[in-house]
């Protein structure tokens, strides 16, 4: 032992410990760090070009740009309030729709499913979510949109012509199939796999325990699940839920084949209409100087709106994680 | 290292394959009522010189738009530019082929200009004052053809389109209503019915909606076997769509009319006119900021002059008469130069 | 105790008729129900399915992948310069995306563990995640269309790449993170350097899963529509080698010839949706199966 640190003098046992390459250790984290602030610089280039583009919309037009409902690209008029509504609506129509049979999904795959079916059926739920979103659109357009049109647009309208509330809601006047509740139809389809799987992931980490002592003091399945999973999830589940509304605002393509582009106000869900985002695929080829200014204010306006939606979704699972 | 050679070698033989060897690509965007006439020219202007034309028909809204922010080397618009818009872009305009715009109608049982419409009641169809196609106007106009009760739906184009130009134009001009609460313009607030994307787009919508009528340039109806109606012209005549009247309608066109050939061709006068007929145009730069690829849309367009007039007239599109291309390229000549200040087309 | 046990445990199986008929028809509700949404899910899956092959079925034939795109009406013709077209502008969005959200995940998991700048990253990136796909090419247009001078694939690649890299900066952060801390302090020991530890211990650790993430990205990129609307368009031949003027592909081919009345570009958009889904759902299970593989070993 002696000996050998007599041998080994300070300067050859540096020797002999290679070097650290100085060079590219520095470089490399220098590189992650870099790489991670460009993250940041696209999302404020993203909200910055939205605003820049947009300003002189908002400008011209104040606070009346987001309730107004005339677009008329001759006159030079631009008002966002049918793209809004239009998102609004059938956003709020996907939920409505696809949030109960999501977490029936997420349900069945984690109480119900029995093992052998477990694969599969998750497997069917990751296909939806890889369909890309244009073939969601072509079946919309070609295989949904004739059948929705003759068995339930058609028949619907003639049971409630005349009635109050109904009859202007519900009422087809040009029964083609395609408008805005055809649109949260297909987004509704498009959003199950998203909220089921976060769901049934949600699910799947409730401790046993809880789920074991309910079954053991005898509640049946229809207890656990509302009296122990639910209220455990909620929050969570809710967090799940806006993410899915996030995905349902900001689709494109799926809602521009069966929204049926339509530029005015209309109150029945059966007409076509149009999302600020089918406005901006359907016109920005073509659009020039205050046009082109009104659809990126669009644009910031449907940012700022999914912004705060996924924001708010964040805050709510992380609440659960922190726990 | 040896693979990286390899793989370097075979992306270059790859990208030779795909692309023939001395070829000028230029690429247009624009109109939807020209496609058909430039996709064929296109194909046969390939199969001849080897250079590729891209054109993509995204609407005449678009051709304009593309073209003044220089991302195109040409545009396509059917709604042609006024005199101080072309000056404040420094763009020259020049029509290429006519065509018509149809009525076109999905309704069972009607075949192909079996339906007669006049002016007043198209336009009040589209205003949705007309509702149903057993509506007694209708009747009146077409006895002994069996018309469904059922609800008419109107299919308009959704993005800017010449087309919508051409036939906003006509309406405004049949019906005092029309010019009084929609006008004419690329783009008006339709009070009722369904979005098409582009000339193909209405089409197709079309053809699939039962009960569906829409407008578009008469190359979309022929090719894709649309039953469209037929409408009363200013002589109070019913004239069959096609070139012999599209050209009726253009015989006394004056070209000088308006900057920019910028002319229009609806209800014209004539027994056997379209009510419907319009030119479309090309718009490009005075100032050729890439000279190579102008004096090749140049050399494009005036090879369409000299051998495409068949390929027009095939699809029913009207060729310019031989004077107004004199007058076309007498304006190339004298006014399309590169920056040094030559003239880019030579003769 | 242990009489309380016994007598607590039930000495009759519970059968259903001892239970309260309205727990028992909620509850058999709820599985009835839960069991057709699911049913439901599967049946839409399948349609969409048998829809792409019936239609896509009848209108492949070899011609489909050596032709290029007809012009409106002509007779025969292909999507070969769609498929080579998406295949490069896919690739190009991978390689842009790939350094920089590995590099970005390995700083989240290595150098900035606990710190603030990391927190705030992750939860930008999880917006990313989650952004309207339009927004992403709007922006890329007034980044790179006007300035370049026209529609180009670099363009279309860049605008897919911002789309790719917060996948796989989730997916690369996640993977490290499960790396065990011991063998990074092993490597540490050792005397390497941060980077060495990084690279040749924690990425080595993680690759099946990072590889996933970027299999993951190249399915989700490789079918987005809206982002190339407006940044490489589309092109009716084999585009240009510099790719400038527009790159042909299978996204918005299909939306053109889908929504066109001629009847062989729509049987071409279904030939094509049918080879989009195809290679798209082969890749996505691809990539799970390489997780589930990683995950057993």
């Amino acid at each position: 032992m002696v000996a050998l640190s007599e041998r080994m003098s300070l300067s050859t046992m540096q020797t002999i410990r290679r070097a650290p390459k100085t060079t590219f250790d520095p470089l490399f984290r220098w590189a992650s760090v870099a790489s991670a602030l460009l993250v940041l610089l696209v999302l404020a280039g993203i909200l910055g070009s939205m605003v820049y583009g947009g300003w002189p919309a908002f400008r011209e037009f104040g606070f009346g740009f987001i309730t107004s409902s005339v677009w008329s690209v001759g006159k030079g008029e631009f008002g966002a309030w049918v793209a809004i509504a239009g998102t609004l609506t059938s956003a709020l129509i996907a939920l409505v729709i696809g949030v109960p049979i999501s977490i029936g999904i997420a349900i069945f795959l984690t109480q119900l499913c029995p093992p052998w079916l477990k694969r599969p059926v998750s497997t069917t739920v990751e296909l939806l979510a890889a369909v890309p979103s244009i073939i969601y659109g072509m079946w919309g357009l070609f295989v949904f949109a004739p059948l929705f049109a003759r068995y339930v647009q058609v028949p619907v309208s003639s049971l409630v012509e005349g009635m109050p509330i109904l009859g202007t809601i519900l009422y087809a006047r040009v029964p083609s199939g395609v408008g805005l509740l055809t649109a949260g139809i297909i987004l509704a389809i498009m959003i199950i796999p998203f909220i089921a799987s976060i769901t049934r992931d949600i699910l799947d980490q409730i401790p046993t325990i809880l789920r074991e002592s309910a079954y053991g003091i005898g509640c049946t399945t229809w207890e656990v699940v509302r009296h122990v999973l639910l209220p455990q999830a909620g929050v969570s589940i809710i967090g799940a839920v806006m993410l899915g509304l996030g995905r349902a605002l900001g689709e494109t393509m799926a809602v521009t084949f069966v929204i049926g582009n339509a530029n005015r106000l209309s109150l029945s869900l059966f007409d076509p209409s149009s999302t600020i985002a089918s406005r901006i695929a359907n016109e920005f080829n073509e659009a020039s100087d205050l046009h082109f200014n009104a659809l990126l204010a669009l644009g910031c306006i449907l940012f700022l709106v999914t912004f705060a939606v996924l924001v708010l979704a964040r805050l709510l699972i992380a609440r659960v994680r922190n726990r | 290292m040896k693979f990286l050679s390899f793989a370097f070698a075979a992306g270059l033989a790859a990208s030779a394959l795909a692309t023939p060897a001395v070829a000028v690509d230029i690429t247009g965007a624009g109109a939807t009522f020209p496609f058909p006439v430039y996709a064929k020219w296109a194909e046969a202007y390939k199969k001849e010189t080897g250079n590729g034309l891209n054109y993509q028909s995204i609407g005449s809204g678009g051709g304009i738009k593309q073209i003044q922010a220089k991302t195109v080397d040409f545009g396509a618009t059917d709604a042609p530019l006024k005199g101080a818009d072309l000056d404040k872009h420094g763009l020259l305009q020049f029509p290429t082929v006519m065509g018509g715009v149809v009525p076109v109608v999905n309704i069972s049982g009607v075949g192909a200009g079996q339906l007669k419409l006049t002016g007043e009641v198209l336009a009040d169809i589209f205003q949705g004052k007309i509702a149903k196609w057993s509506d007694a106007r209708i009747a009146k106009l077409n006895e002994g053809v069996k018309l469904p009760d059922a609800p008419i739906t109107p299919v308009y184009r959704s993005d800017a389109s010449g087309t919508t130009n051409v036939f906003t134009t006509y309406l405004a001009q049949v019906s005092k209503s029309w010019e009084a609460d929609l006008g004419a313009g690329t783009a008006v607030s339709w009070p009722v019915g369904q979005g098409g994307k582009g000339n193909e787009g209405v089409a197709a919508t079309v053809k699939q909606v039962p009960n569906a009528i829409g407008y578009v340039e008469y190359a979309y109806a022929k090719q894709n076997d649309i039953p469209f109606a037929l409408l009363q012209n200013r002589a109070g005549k019913f004239p069959v769509p096609g070139d012999k009247s599209f050209q009726a309608a253009a015989a006394n066109a004056d070209w000088t009319a308006a900057p920019g050939f910028g002319i229009s061709l609806t209800e014209q006068a004539g027994d056997e006119a379209w009510p419907i007929t319009a030119p479309t145009f090309i718009l490009v730069h005075k100032t050729a900021e890439k000279p190579e690829q102008t004096a090749e849309v140049l050399k494009f367009f005036d090879w369409a002059y000299k051998s495409g007039d068949k390929l027009a007239s095939d699809l029913d599109y009207v060729p310019l008469p031989d004077n107004v291309v004199k007058l076309v390229q007498a304006a190339w000549a004298k006014e399309i130069k590169d920056k040094s200040g030559q003239p880019v087309f030579k003769q | 105790m242990n009489d309380i046990s016994r007598n607590a445990l039930p000495t009759q199986p519970l059968t259903w008729a001892r239970v309260r008929p309205g727990r028992r028809i909620a509850d058999r509700t709820l599985k009835v129900v839960c069991a057709l949404f699911t049913a439901l899910g599967a049946f839409v899956l399948g349609w969409i399915l048998l829809m792409l092959l019936y239609e896509g079925g009848s209108a492949l034939s070899l011609d489909v992948f050596t032709h290029v795109t007809p012009g409106p009406g002509t007779e025969g013709g292909g999507i070969a310069n769609a498929i080579v077209g998406s295949f490069i502008l896919t690739l190009l969005g991978i390689v842009v995306a790939t350094p920089v959200g590995v590099l970005a995940g390995t700083y989240l998991a290595e150098y900035g563990k606990g710190s603030k700048l990391a927190e705030v990253i992750r939860f930008v990136n999880d917006i990313l995640l989650a952004a309207p796909s339009i927004l992403i090419g709007l922006f890329v247009y007034t980044l790179m269309v006007p300035p370049l001078g026209g529609y180009s694939g670099w363009a279309g690649g860049v605008a897919l790449a911002i789309i790719a890299v917060p996948v796989i900066v989730r997916t690369t952060e996640d993977m490290l993170r499960l790396v065990p801390g011991s063998l990074r302090e092993a490597g540490a020991a050792l005397g390497a350097p941060m980077s060495t530890v990084i690279v040749h211990i924690s990425w080595r650790a993680a690759r099946a899963g990072m590889v996933t993430g970027i299999l993951l990205a190249t399915a989700r990129i490789a079918g987005e529509t809206a982002p190339l609307l407006f940044t490489a368009l589309n092109n009716n031949f084999w585009f240009r080698p510099d790719l400038m003027g527009g790159v042909s592909n299978l996204p918005v081919m299909i939306y053109q010839f889908a929504l066109a009345p001629y009847e062989n570009w729509r049987s071409l958009a279904w030939a094509g949706a049918l080879v989009i889904t195809l290679s798209i759902l082969a890749l996505s299970v691809v990539a799970r199966l390489l997780l589930k593989k990683d995950h057993a070993r």
